[in-house]
């Protein structure tokens, strides 16, 4: 039973839950007005990428612990899903190309 | 459960002193150190944190192909913006419904994080509470989202037609925040039996689980939370990608 008491003193303090709560709460606001002002072009898509990344990095940094897991874990969790990076590069690449071919056969009428 | 406890405590404490003081130092004394790797997390967290990277990739696939299909299409893509609008007194509200299903669930997740935490501090009734609330909140996001699908449907969306543009936009929808629902209404369900054994204490009194002869731990709550939280984490990506885009 020490050790458990050791857990307790050691946990976070249920304040820092609420205020990354209170944060999600005001990105997700944010992210709703961009919608509602009708941002349009760079603007629009930079801060919506911006407000999701951070949420996400919230999200997974103090409500799922990760900052305080071992680095070998973090390491595991967070370096596999950037080969999504690349898949997202060549599947643009792709549609792109099936753009043009659509358009191309539009266009052509064939 | 002592050793578990031990192990979390020892991980907010950060690293001993003792060990290599860089990042990189660190990770390769973890690997190289001859025993288990991720030694502060159990096996049960390591492998719900495996878990969750391989469903990363579900749902990254679902994303990517969305972003395929919408690309390479040269109809126009079908206005968000529009399509999610509701109406209250006679003014079109647009994202409204998202809107509130997105805080929905980030108090669900915000709730849940407060469960582990009285989890860990053995506050045996404020951790079924807690994760009791999670639980209808998650259900009303579910109830939500039934209602967004039976009025898309009845203005005409189907996998293959819509009557507002790119005929992709059906199948990516229903592809995406069905599989999306899908996990939010099996986590619910996977926080009501752990209620039930919270409330039950079986987590104090070490009582062993039905499927299983080992006796569950505080932990488990925390193991429920971090796939709690991967769903509203998946929510936040649809919101931003699909709702907003």
């Amino acid at each position: 039973m020490q050790a458990t008491a050791r857990a307790t003193e050691q946990a976070h303090p249920i304040r820092l839950y609420l205020v990354v709560w209170a944060w999600l709460f005001v990105l997700s606001a944010c992210s709703y007005l961009i919608d509602y002002l009708h941002l349009q072009g760079g603007l629009r898509w930079s801060l919506i990428l911006l407000f999701m990344i951070v949420k996400a990095g919230l999200i997974v940094a103090v409500f799922m612990h990760l900052a305080w897991e071992r680095v070998a874990l973090i390491y595991v969790i967070l370096i596999p899903p950037a080969a999504l990076l690349i898949f997202i590069a060549i599947m643009a690449i792709e549609a792109d190309y099936t753009l043009a071919t659509r358009v191309a056969q539009q266009v052509s009428g064939r | 459960m002592t050793q578990t406890a031990a192990g979390h405590g020892a991980a907010l404490q950060g690293p001993p002193s003792d060990l290599p003081s860089t990042r990189l130092r660190r990770l390769s004394a973890e690997w190289s150190g001859d025993r288990q790797v991720f030694a502060d997390a159990s096996w049960r967290k390591a492998m719900m944190w495996i878990f969750l990277l391989s469903d990363t990739f579900v749902f990254g696939c679902f994303l990517i192909g969305y972003m395929t299909v919408r690309m390479s299409t040269p109809v126009p893509w079908p206005n968000p913006s529009q399509v999610f609008a509701i109406e209250i007194a006679g003014k079109p509200w647009p994202l409204l419904l998202i809107a509130i299903m997105t805080f929905v669930l980030i108090s669900s997740s915000g709730t849940m994080a407060m469960a582990v935490a009285s989890g860990y501090r053995r506050s045996r009734r404020t951790t079924a509470l807690l994760m009791g609330l999670t639980a209808l909140l998650g259900a009303t996001f579910v109830g939500m989202q039934a209602f967004e699908w039976t009025k898309l449907i009845y203005e005409g969306v189907r996998p293959w037609a819509n009557p507002w543009g790119a005929e992709q936009f059906g199948s990516a929808f229903f592809m995406v925040t069905g599989f999306h629902g899908t996990h939010v209404t099996i986590g619910v369900i996977a926080l009501l039996v752990m209620v039930c054994k919270v409330w039950r204490g079986d987590f104090d009194t070490g009582r062993r689980g039905t499927f299983t002869s080992r006796p569950g731990s505080y932990e488990n709550v925390e193991i429920m939370g971090l796939y709690w939280h991967f769903v509203d984490l998946v929510w936040v990506f649809i919101f931003a990608l699909f709702y907003l885009w």
